[in-house]
């Protein structure tokens, strides 16, 4: 009975907890602009990035060289993705409001990717002129 | 973390001596874990220190935590003396989940307080968010076993995966997010309309 209800508890008490640390995640981001050429290589038009694009940013982020950091927070988003997904495909259509918040969070996880993949960017470059400058 | 990482090492020597089914590997095991887990109350109250220094509350903090520790110690020795046919590590399992249960409780506690009293520091809000989806973790792992005994070796690695998760996301927040970074707490908890 006690075990039972510990079970509950923790298994709530563990989504809540997962949900709102990828969310800090995804805020600390959520200040950064993107740059001129992220935007184009994304082909991103305005500030807002649509949910559905975060796989295609990820693939992007993947194609550039890997930077250390990087690799938590989007194994952590990338979860946390799946997961709105799956919300989105179980409870959106009984309550549109979970689906609208649900789309909101998936368009914050596109943005982290958006920033990620700026930040690959900035660091390859950066990485190139390093290369260009000791063959000099 | 240091705690954690020495008695991996012991682990390993108890391991290769007395082997993987051993009593003793399974005392060690259970009970390193407990120690650990009262070491990790220990990194709550000093976070709750963090986020109350202006109050200068510890020293009631450190009062009620004790209180909650040895409460647990004798709701969990209660409630297995009354099964004592059972195997002792059939204690050190209950014991393990009300830990656990108490860290997870003291966290929320913890993340709870962060919020009214608007706490902005990136790097304790996600200490404490870590801190919290690992306690979580392993409460509902060892609860689970508690009720489906059976499955003791499946959620024993499943235990195991969840170790992983308290290391990795301390020293990601403790490495790569700026010590004056900011956020507002409020906002993650919220389902913004």
């Amino acid at each position: 009975m006690i075990a039972g209800l510990i079970l509950a508890a923790s298994l709530i008490a563990l989504l809540q907890f997962f949900v709102f640390y990828c969310r800090s995640l995804i805020a600390a981001t959520s200040t950064q602009v993107l740059s001129v050429q992220t935007r184009d290589v994304a082909g991103i038009e305005d500030a807002r990035v649509a949910g559905g694009d975060f796989g295609r940013l990820l693939e992007l982020v993947q194609l550039c060289p890997e930077r250390r950091e990087d690799r938590l927070p989007i194994r952590f988003v990338r979860a946390y993705y799946r997961l709105l997904n799956l919300l989105s495909l179980t409870f959106a259509k009984m309550f549109p409001d979970v689906g609208a918040w649900a789309e909101r969070e998936r368009g914050g996880c596109a943005y982290f990717a958006a920033v990620t993949l700026d930040r690959r960017i900035a660091f390859s470059r950066n990485l190139m002129a390093q290369q260009m400058s000791d063959q000099l | 973390m240091s705690f954690r990482l020495l008695r991996g090492v012991i682990g390993v020597g108890v391991l290769t001596h007395y082997g993987f089914a051993s009593k003793e590997y399974t005392y060690y095991y259970y009970y390193g874990d407990a120690l650990l887990t009262i070491c990790l109350y220990f990194v709550v109250l000093h976070l709750f220190s963090h986020v109350f220094d202006e109050m200068r509350a510890e020293r009631y903090l450190r009062f009620g935590a004790s209180l909650l520790l040895v409460g647990t110690a004798i709701f969990s020795y209660l409630a297995v003396h009354q099964a004592s046919n059972r195997l002792i590590t059939r204690f050190v399992i209950e014991m393990s989940q009300n830990l656990y249960f108490i860290g997870l409780v003291l966290t929320y506690v913890l993340w709870g307080a962060m919020l009214k009293l608007r706490e902005s520091r990136t790097q304790l809000v996600q200490l404490v968010l870590s801190l919290g989806v690992h306690f979580s973790a392993f409460a509902a792992s060892y609860a689970l076993r508690n009720l489906n005994p059976d499955w003791h070796v499946a959620l024993q690695y499943l235990a195991q995966a969840s170790g992983i998760w308290l290391p990795a996301a301390w020293t990601y927040t403790l490495l790569r997010t700026p010590a004056d970074a900011r956020l507002v707490p409020a906002r993650l908890a919220v389902m913004h309309r």
